[in-house]
């Protein structure tokens, strides 16, 4: 099973194909709208590509929770375990 | 009487070329812009019909990746040649009123790649995968709605959807919107990315498309009388459209005057034109009248000229029934015998040739005219390119689409 540091950088290259932004700039204390300025769309579309990558299921209720991206890659762990 | 509406900025991106210098010189020295495709997709599904002419430059040179992720190939084609028009106006600085500022961008077809995409994904992969940017990459309006956030216009974004026929109606949509005080200053134009297995079958079971596909270069063919249809192309044409007024006050460099323009339909046939070519002879008619100009004003034509059997002579028989013998005096250029048919693109990437046959006094070549049909006596514009001389000069586009519609422009020269 993929480790955090894996699934960080597998995050941050969809990021990188979705918005634009370098992948270094993906970092865990990031937030998806503050700091990497990612609108709802772009987010969907960062989730469901993300569900592919990681073959896991990610509910829309529980997109709302995903405010850093350190959430997003404990989600994707843990829901990968 | 309204004021003057000049023609300030231009931009392209074809089979021809990437951008509008590249592509007026190769329609200068005439150049086929078709090719046989390889894309897997064509022996994979034994299109009967294997070439087109696809641009030139890729969108995806010229844009970023997430430009390219997030916009249909269509509204990419179609962004190429907005940007170039503003920058080619001087506007990347200019101090402009936005809410006086519009767009009218057309499309034949839309998002036709993105759609069919989801369609596969959604069969393939569920519902589950199918982007959420789905719905505004496919629209028609997609185009027109990016264009007008990437420049801030706010005066309104429209979209002409007249098949052929839609590329010069997006001029005159925008005319309508300048003479009728709505707007300063408009971004028009047309795009074009179809070049997708499911139109190319269908449009070859229509009997529309040339079969010439062990010579793409010689398949476009307007006016020869071994012409069999028109080759599929894809591209996209942008002009900035202003008031005289609002040139003048930013200094901006004139190429020509958007004299007048009409669209008429001709409620005769869903594919087919008026044999007797009367919707376009109208149509014909009243861009002169809207442009105050006479028929014997006029010296050059952009033809609609797709290079199909049927289509051909009627648009001939438009032209003499308005023009009478002055038609020996007009020069005919039909450069969808290089560029291919862009359908939604074709009117706003010939606008911009025929304004730059004004402002460049010089009409670009039809190329592949080996025999005249002798029902065509034309004096078409092949081999070299035609001086145009001095002197004020009215010169025309016509389009044409399924759905009857006709829509002309005419330009003059500055």
């Amino acid at each position: 099973m993929a480790d955090k540091n894996e699934i960080l950088a597998g995050l941050a290259e969809i990021v990188e194909e979705e918005t634009g932004l370098e992948t270094e700039e993906v970092q865990l204390d990031k937030s998806f709208t503050e700091d990497l300025d990612i609108d709802s769309i772009s987010m969907m579309t960062i989730v469901v590509n993300a569900e592919e990558k990681f073959d896991v299921k990610i509910p829309d209720e529980e997109v709302k929770n995903l405010t850093t991206v350190g959430d997003a890659v404990d989600y994707i762990a843990n829901a990968s375990a | 009487m309204s004021q003057r509406l000049v023609i300030t900025g231009l931009g392209a991106t074809t089979p021809l070329g990437g951008d509008t210098a590249s592509t007026w010189q190769a329609a200068l020295a005439g150049t086929a812009g078709a090719r046989t495709l390889e894309h897997d997709w064509v022996a994979q599904y034994d299109l009967p019909v294997t070439f087109a002419a696809e641009v030139a430059v890729e969108p995806a040179e010229v844009l970023s990746r997430p430009e390219t992720r997030r916009m249909d190939r269509s509204t990419q084609l179609g962004m190429v040649a907005a940007r170039e028009a503003w920058a080619d106006a001087g506007l990347q600085d200019a101090a402009l009123d936005a809410e006086r500022v519009a767009v009218s961008f057309a499309t034949g077809i839309g998002g036709v790649w993105t759609l069919l995409n989801s369609w596969d994904t959604l069969r393939e992969k569920g519902p589950r995968r199918v982007l959420p940017m789905t719905v505004p990459m496919l629209m028609p309006n997609g185009a027109a709605g990016a264009i007008s956030l990437e420049f801030g216009a706010k005066a309104g974004g429209r979209t002409a959807v007249s098949a052929c026929a839609s590329g010069v109606e997006a001029l005159i949509m925008a005319m309508d919107l300048l003479r009728s005080g709505q707007a300063d200053m408009v971004l028009a134009g047309g795009t074009e990315a179809a070049i997708h297995p499911l139109p190319l079958a269908a449009f070859a079971n229509m009997q529309a498309l040339s079969r010439r596909n062990e010579d793409p270069a010689a398949a476009s063919r307007p006016y020869d009388v071994d012409r069999d249809g028109f080759v599929m192309g894809e591209g996209a044409g942008a002009l900035i459209i202003e008031t005289e007024e609002h040139a003048k006050a930013r200094g901006a460099t004139v190429y020509a005057e958007l004299a007048g323009g009409a669209v008429t339909s001709d409620a005769h046939h869903i594919t087919a034109p008026d044999p007797e070519g009367m919707g376009a002879s109208r149509a014909v008619r009243k861009a002169l009248a809207s442009a105050s100009a006479e028929t014997t004003d006029v010296t050059h034509v952009n033809a609609h000229a797709t290079s199909t059997p049927l289509g051909d002579v009627p648009e001939y028989v438009a032209m003499k029934s308005v023009f009478g013998s002055h038609l020996d005096n007009v020069c005919v250029s039909a450069t969808k015998s290089q560029t291919g048919h862009l359908l939604g693109a074709a009117g706003a990437v010939e606008s911009v040739f025929t304004v730059k046959a004004l402002a460049d006094r010089k009409a670009p070549v039809t190329i592949n005219l080996e025999n005249q049909d002798p029902e065509i006596p034309l004096d078409v514009v092949s081999g070299t390119p035609r001086e145009l001389g001095e002197g004020d000069q009215v010169a025309i586009c016509s389009s044409f689409g399924f759905g009857g519609h006709n829509a002309v422009a005419a330009f003059r020269t500055v």
